[in-house]
């Protein structure tokens, strides 16, 4: 028909085209939020009490090694160039030590983060193909050879600065020394170990003769392949200590696992009384204004103390109760003035 | 404003063979060189016809596409951050990695420019390869070739119905009038036909062409683009020269009509035809968002240049810091370590790559989809669609849709635009006596009220009787018997809608204007003349009117048959005829029994500017029924059946004035029956065919405002010149009337001041008024002025003037014969719009051409101007008087201004400053020649103070040029937003001088909407158009805007306050892809939607509150405040989102990346969320999209980090976000930072929104009321506001 042969270009009446699809409008008043300020004002403060509480049941000893004060223990050893330093860090706990207990090594004032830093390494070498251990990416420079132009593997600043501080603790009781076993097993990632890093296939049965040809960073003391004379499974690139090392840390001032105390005696936890922690001295952080520092902790659900995160809540939910008053007033006068209007 | 690709002007360059010496184009014919090689052809230097619009080749398509691409600075910007990174000692992400957004960008890019490209490619083969006819020597006849091979000075022949393919002199045709008929709607949109007519002397009329005789050379102007202007000579081998001019040319794109075939020799090719010239493509406009943007992306610069900067000092100073250097600080490849100045200088760079966000690049994008978007909605608009003319509103600027929420002057047309332009013949004065032609009055009253009627049932959709007996009348004469003694009901309204719809194509021939219904007591006077001398005034008259016109015949059926579906109705011109024999046959009286009578509906007559305030009483008593009308009707039609056959011509006028006229006429007896360029044939009312000879035209222009026509007359022979025009150009030239006082003029002068009165009348009652004259030029006279005129015609300098001169020197002395008043019907809501548009804070100003009178009478019906207004009026030829009044008004002003209420006459002004919504409702009018003064540089500031003040100005008698200079004027001065409508020729320059340029598609053709930014059909249109869809548009991309900067100034900077941490070593601690992502896929689709349907107030409510629309006015939606705001929030919201889980990580043992995962996650959240307070109004889609894309962030970055085993090193984002998510302390940081992040603008919002409401927020609350109470808290607000500005003394 020619009647709607005159309306071709009529647009679609529908509620899409003209804008007129149904909608909410939320309207925002004083009146409306005031419920919403007050139930999430109460919920933080729920939240912010439970956190609170969780952290406080956290236990932390935390102990700085560094050595700076003349009469700390390990002020000799910051003295000296010589190697193999050992000092003994003396402290006692009053309660006991609920287990499983977490042995961090904390540093500050490094920053793991320094860009340059970060990506001085060759993931290749890493993930075990020995075809990059004699050509590692240019990041690696200039720790990628030595001075003798003999190639380093693992290459790069990261690896090259593991932190190799050792320590053993033990308690003290009537005056014997009585170690307190270390449980490095299963402290880094489950996937760096197990899918992201890998040694080189052993040639004839040695891990040894994959690292052929190749030299140890600089700065280590022992190669990569001897890293932990204990355990044979515990060398090369799937070395634990190596592996939280090359996990970064966020933040300049951070801590490390070092070991878990799940074992023997200490299973439940470390028991009230005098400890000695012997630290095999090693590196280096004065030149930078650094700190070291042992921290026992045990851990909740939320991970380790942190008393922040429940202030906040509670402070953030006080405050939105705080509103939702300020809100009523708001509203009882707005509501006021208007009905005399 | 027209952006022109350097490369394109590069290649015109290179191929055109501009020659400066020569400002003219010579052409021969090819025919003699037909076998010579090509470097010898004597046309060479000309292009071929062969057109290439596509930019690109297959080989250089990516250097080319490349190089295109990098002439945008956000391209530029990436590349260079991209090579900045691949210099080693800045580089901050891996370089391979910085180059993804840059390539993903400029792929796409490539991708849609390619394509266009090849889309073009493909239509440009397909015009190449039409076939055309090109004349051969050798084959002595047209011969089919390609349009491509046609060349300059080639003979090429056009049949009918094809298109022409290049620019073609006319040599012949097969109309034995040398006449052929154009239809240009591929390049202009008209769908009228053009006449064209051969250059005279070179084939006889009725033989077949013959162009190998062709021997002369053809001399014409360079290419240029008026499509209307185009001059040059024939030049003979004896010198003789024969003058052309746009009236010979076939323009190519054109299409051939009611012509068999035609011939000519090209003389324009390819890209140099008009038509191409013509086509520069979409128009490119700056919005003034977009202005405004721009500097604050340069804010943005500023800022990124001061965090490198900090970035730069701090890496120096941290580097500085330490005593010795630590085993972390990397030293280069060589083992050296960087000195520290030189670090921080190397890091600045680097902290660019890393915060390159900062500037919003993807913005850019963003508002070409966002605007896409609106467009659609704006288009798809079924209110802002016309049903009679099947169109949309029109987006012709793709890039300024928020300019219309910001309009702060409306000017506007009159004619057109805010009348119908459907001219009615009203009233006639001749010879010094007044003919009211009270019936033709009371006529149209009924079909006003029938319309009325009409309207009612087509919305109530219920079956109401059809009260609009004409319409009856069709059905009659379409034949069907059945359908026209039935009851015609809705079948009818749906036929008279369709009749409304053909009107636009049928040039001018609506019953309205077609059917005059002759005043008893001329026709009478025109009887006795007829019957006794068969010549005198009334006679003279008539044939004026019949016959000084540009009118042309077209036979309805050949015309109807060539056009789409969408014409459909066949009945109007024809029919309307018949009926008027009809009415003639029963004679007058009858006429109005068979009508239905409606006079004064209620009222709401939609002619205030009537003039039937004496009409006599007699029509009241049309109490005879409809039946007994259709029986006389259908007894009638028999009887006349036998004499419409022949009659079934349509009139195809150019302006609807001339339809009018010639319709009047006819209505008399005097039928225009034929047209060629050389006769014209009037029949008389007694039968007797007239056939004059026409020996010239002088065409209408602006400057003379009149136009002639030189005939001789058969019987007489006497050579005599009618002429029309404005009031003022023919009277003044009325020979020596006013200064002979001998006693035979003295008849002469009674006449003209008779008839100035009556003119005066007529314009009081608003119509629009035209002199008619007639001069008898004697043969001597007339010989020696045609070889001065045929000169004129074939000059090629100074034509123009040459021209003008020999047309006023002929028209002069004229005989005074009568005036006509017409009648231009205000197009329905004009008033309704215009006073919301005042509401809305517009200033409306309305440029017309027409008489003060007539423009003040328009005005006051319109609302324009009311009747409490002050209004001064200014109209003077000398400056001094100018000068005095326009500081004498000042000055009262400003007094008025100082001491409010000292004056009771400015109450409503002076009020105007202590009441803040309240308007000065001063008026100005002003005519053209004033306008001219006002302009000049020493009275210019004090016009536009003088404006300022002003509610509403009505400039009469301005030219299009005029215009153009008024609006441009007030656009620099006072540096506002401008908006200009119009409809026809004279408002291109207006148009395109103003912000927006709004063109209404009506009667006058498409010229105006071809230069328009937004073509409507209705001026009421611009109501919704403006406080609508502009406002909505303006209000969301300004918001979008806002969040844009935020967005991104939100996310970079939580990298920034890393850089404290990592010791501005430009450390990421998100993944780099994920903050590709980030932007790319998880935040990008909200802020769009947000641009494109974002509904804060409803259009309904817009619609009621026009006062809404100031927002936009004063560019409340996005303020240099507004925008330091926003980067404000984004600080603050950026310190949150990253020291919340700073505290909160600090001293543990986190990684670095999985430290990022929250925060990532955390700006996610607040970015989404801020917006989220930010919409209005929620749909499907928003959720959808909202929901949408915090899902896909989860999913890809989970899927992410579960593939991507060591993609990315360093972050290696291998198992993070899944040892995140399956911490529950994750999920608090994210929850607490979230909150914490959108309190503040939470809290305010709905602070604001509770204390201290905007009228928005206020509107909107009225939304929620239910229907009956929101219209009466919308009448309080209006009260309310109407009470502030006229508020009582006492008070």
């Amino acid at each position: 028909m020619k009647n709607e042969g005159n309306t071709d270009k009529r647009p679609d009446n529908t509620a899409f085209t003209q804008q007129r699809l149904p909608a909410w409008q939320p309207v925002l008043s004083a009146g409306i939020v005031i419920p919403g300020f007050l139930l999430i004002g109460l919920a933080f403060i729920g939240i912010g009490i439970g956190l609170f509480l969780t952290s406080q049941t956290i236990q932390v000893q935390e102990m700085d090694y560094t050595g700076v004060e003349k009469d700390s223990p390990c002020f000799r050893c910051t003295r000296l160039s010589n190697q193999n330093c050992t000092c003994d860090v003396p402290f006692s706990l009053s309660t006991l030590f609920k287990g499983p207990v977490f042995f961090y090594y904390g540093l500050s004032n490094y920053y793991q983060n320094f860009r340059r830093y970060g990506v001085s390494k060759d993931y290749n070498q890493l993930t075990g193909d020995t075809r990059y251990f004699k050509s590692p990416e240019s990041d690696c420079d200039p720790y990628s050879k030595d001075s003798k132009q003999n190639y380093i593997v693992p290459c790069g600043a990261l690896a090259n600065s593991l932190f190799n501080d050792t320590f053993e603790l033990y308690q003290i009781i009537n005056g014997t020394k009585k170690q307190v076993p270390l449980d490095g097993r299963g402290i880094s990632w489950w996937t760096d170990y197990n899918i992201k890093y890998r040694n080189p296939s052993l040639v004839n049965g040695s891990l040894a003769k994959a690292f052929d040809g190749t030299v140890k960073p600089i700065n280590w003391p022992r190669p990569a392949y001897e890293l932990d004379l204990t355990d044979p499974n515990n060398n090369g690139f799937l070395n634990q200590d190596f592996l939280v090392w090359m996990r970064r840390a966020a933040l300049p001032q951070f801590r490390k696992l070092y070991r878990r105390i799940t074992e023997g005696d200490y299973a439940a936890g470390l028991p009230a009384g005098d400890y000695s922690l012997t630290v095999n001295y090693n590196y280096p952080v004065l030149d930078f204004d650094g700190r070291k520092t042992v921290v026992l902790s045990n851990v909740s659900w939320m991970g380790g103390k942190n008393n922040f995160l429940g202030i906040a809540y509670l402070v953030v939910g006080s405050l939105c109760v705080v509103m939702s008053v300020v809100m009523l007033v708001v509203y009882a006068k707005f509501k006021f003035s208007d009905d005399e209007a | 404003m027209t952006w022109t690709n350097p490369l394109t002007l590069l290649r015109q360059g290179w191929t055109r063979h501009w020659n400066p010496e020569r400002p003219v184009r010579t052409v021969v014919s090819n025919l003699p060189f037909e076998d010579l090689k090509k470097r010898e052809q004597p046309n060479r230097q000309y292009e071929g016809n062969a057109i290439k619009t596509n930019k690109y080749r297959l080989w250089s398509f990516i250097p080319m596409n490349l190089f295109e691409q990098f002439h945008r600075m956000a391209n530029i910007y990436f590349v260079g951050l991209a090579i900045l990174n691949f210099v080693p000692v800045v580089n901050a992400f891996q370089p391979e990695v910085a180059l993804i957004p840059i390539c993903i960008i400029l792929a796409l890019t490539a991708v849609k420019d390619g394509w266009e490209d090849f889309r073009r490619y493909q239509t440009d083969q397909q015009l190449n390869n039409t076939p055309c006819f090109i004349f051969s020597r050798k084959q002595m006849c047209f011969v089919e070739r390609r349009w491509k091979d046609v060349r300059v000075g080639d003979f090429v022949r056009v049949l009918s119905n094809e298109i022409i393919p290049a620019d073609i002199l006319l040599l012949h045709t097969s109309d034995p009038n040398g006449v052929c008929h154009m239809e240009t709607s591929n390049l202009d949109g008209e769908t009228s036909l053009k006449q064209r007519k051969v250059v005279p002397g070179f084939s006889t009329l009725g033989e077949p062409f013959q162009p190998h005789t062709f021997d002369s050379t053809v001399v014409c102007e360079n290419p240029n683009n008026n499509l209307n202007l185009f001059k040059g000579y024939v030049e003979r081998p004896d010198k003789r020269r024969t003058g052309f001019g746009i009236d010979s040319l076939l323009l190519r794109g054109c299409m051939v009509r009611n012509t068999d075939d035609a011939a000519g020799i090209v003389v324009y090719t390819g890209h140099e035809t008009k038509s191409m010239l013509n086509n520069s493509g979409p128009r490119y406009k700056r919005s003034k968002i977009e202005r405004k943007m721009n500097t604050d992306v340069l804010f943005c610069v500023v800022l990124l240049f001061f965090m490198c900067l900090i970035g730069a000092l701090g890496h120096a100073i941290w580097l500085e810091s330490f005593p010795s250097i630590p085993s972390y600080i990397v030293p280069d490849s060589n083992g050296n370590y960087t000195p520290s100045v030189l670090s921080g200088f190397y890091m600045f760079f680097t902290m660019i790559i890393l915060l390159q966000v900062m500037i919003p690049v993807s913005l850019y994008v963003s508002i070409e989809l966002v605007k896409m978007g609106q467009i659609f909605f704006i288009t798809q608009d079924v209110e802002l669609y016309d049903e009679e003319l099947d169109r949309r509103v029109q987006c012709r600027a793709l890039n300024i849709t928020e300019d219309l929420g910001q309009i702060q002057y409306v000017f506007s047309d009159k004619t057109g635009t805010l009348t119908e332009n459907k001219m009615v013949f009203r009233r006639c004065s001749i010879m010094g006596t007044e003919y009211c032609h009270e019936e033709n009055a009371a006529r149209l009253a009924v079909i006003n009220g029938a319309n009325e009627e009409e309207e009612v049932t087509i919305y109530q959709q219920t079956k109401l009787p059809s009260l609009f007996p004409l319409e009856e009348l069709q059905d009659i004469h379409t034949g069907d018997e059945n359908q026209a003694n039935a009851q015609v009901t809705a079948a009818n309204q749906r036929r008279s809608r369709e009749a409304a719809g053909a009107q636009s194509d049928m040039a001018f021939s609506s019953p309205l204007e077609t059917v005059v219904v002759p005043d008893r007591k001329l026709m009478l006077e025109v009887d006795r003349e007829m019957a006794s001398i068969q010549t005198g005034p009334y006679l003279d008259f008539f044939l004026a009117l019949a016959v000084c016109n540009t009118v042309l015949l077209s036979s309805v059926t050949a015309q109807r048959q060539r056009v789409k579906g969408r014409r459909s109705s066949s009945y109007s011109g024809g029919s309307f005829h018949n009926m008027r024999q009809w009415f003639r046959k029963c004679g007058l009286g009858k006429v109005f029994t068979s009508m239905r009578f409606f006079k004064r509906r209620g009222e709401t007559l939609r002619d205030p500017f009537s003039i039937d305030e004496d009409e006599s009483d007699g029509f009241h008593s049309s109490d005879v029924s409809d039946a007994t009308g259709q029986k006389d009707i259908s007894s009638e039609r028999k009887v006349k059946s036998g004499l419409s056959g022949s009659e079934e011509m349509c009139y195809e006028a150019h302006s609807p004035d001339e339809a009018a006229l010639i319709h009047a006429a006819k209505a008399y007896g005097f039928t225009m029956v034929e047209r060629t360029p050389h006769y014209v044939t009037v029949k008389l009312p007694d039968g007797a065919l007239l056939k004059f000879e026409v020996l010239d035209i002088l065409t209408f222009d602006s400057t003379r405002r009149r136009m002639s026509i030189i005939v001789r007359h058969p019987h007489t022979k006497e050579i005599i010149m009618y002429t029309k025009g404005a009031d003022s150009a023919i009277m003044e030239r009325l020979g020596n009337v006013f200064t002979d006082m001998s006693q035979v003029y003295s008849e002469a002068k009674q006449t003209a001041v008779k008839t100035q009165r009556d003119l005066d009348m007529y314009a009081r009652n608003g119509l629009r008024t035209l002199c008619f004259a007639k001069k008898v030029i004697s043969e001597q006279e007339f010989r020696a002025w045609s070889a001065l005129r045929q000169e004129a015609l074939s000059a090629i300098d100074e034509k123009e003037e040459r021209l003008m001169e020999t047309a006023n020197f002929i028209e002069s002395s004229f005989t005074l014969l009568g005036a006509t008043g017409i009648e231009d019907r205000l197009q329905e809501s004009v008033p309704e719009t215009i006073q919301a548009l005042r509401r809305a804070g517009m200033q409306v100003w309305v440029l017309t051409g027409d008489k003060p009178e007539t423009a003040i009478n328009i005005a006051y019906s319109c609302k324009l101007l009311e009747h409490e207004d002050l209004v001064f009026t200014f109209s003077t030829n000398r400056k001094s008087v100018f000068k005095m009044r326009v500081e004498d008004t000042l000055g009262e002003l400003r007094r008025s201004t100082l001491s409010p209420g000292a004056d009771p006459q400015f109450r409503g002004y002076s009020s105007a400053f202590t009441g803040p919504l309240m308007e000065p409702s001063i008026g100005l009018v002003i005519d053209g020649s004033t306008l001219s003064m006002a302009m000049s540089d020493e009275l210019v500031e004090q016009f536009v103070e003088l404006c300022k003040h002003c509610r509403a100005v009505l400039c009469c008698r301005v030219t299009p040029l005029q215009k153009s200079a008024v609006v441009k004027l007030i656009r620099q001065k006072l540096r506002v937003m401008t908006l200009a409508v119009g409809d026809g020729a004279n408002d291109v320059n207006m148009i395109q001088a103003a912000d927006v340029g709004i063109g209404v598609s009506g009667q006058e053709g498409m010229q105006a909407v071809m230069a328009s930014d937004f073509a409507i059909t209705r001026f009421k249109h611009l109501q919704r158009l403006l406080l609508v869809h502009g406002h909505w548009c303006y209000s969301r991309l300004a918001n979008m805007v806002i969040y844009f900067f935020y967005k991104n100034v939100a996310y970079v900077n939580l990298l920034f306050w890393y850089q404290f941490f990592c010791g501005f070593s430009a450390t990421a601690m998100i993944d780099y892809w994920l903050m590709i992502f980030f932007n790319l896929f998880f935040t990008s689709a909200p802020p769009i939607m947000f641009g494109i349907m974002e509904k804060e107030v409803s259009d309904s409510t817009l619609l009621s509150l026009p006062e809404l629309y100031k927002r936009g006015q004063h560019s409340e939606g996005y303020r240099r405040s507004t925008f330091w705001i926003a980067i404000l929030d984004a600080f603050y919201q950026s310190l949150v989102c990253f020291f919340i889980p700073y505290w909160t990580y600090n001293g543990s043992d986190i990684g670095i990346f999985a430290f990022g995962t929250p925060m990532n996650t955390v700006s996610l959240f607040t970015i989404i969320l801020h917006l989220a307070i930010e919409i209005k109004s929620w749909t499907v889609v928003h959720w959808v999209i909202m929901i949408g894309s915090v899902l896909v962030y989860f999913i890809v970055t989970l899927a992410y980090s579960a593939i991507c085993i060591s993609c990315n090193p360093p972050s290696d984002p291998y198992w993070i976000m899944h040892k995140q998510m399956a911490d529950p302390m994750f999920y608090l940081v994210c929850i607490l930072t979230t909150v914490v992040a959108l309190l503040p603008r939470y809290t305010l919002h709905v602070l604001r929104g509770t204390l201290a409401p905007s009228p928005h927020l206020r509107a909107r609350q009225l939304e929620r009321l239910s229907p009956s109470h929101r219209e009466q808290r919308i009448r309080e607000w209006r009260g309310l506001r109407d009470t502030c500005i006229s508020p009582s003394p006492s008070a």
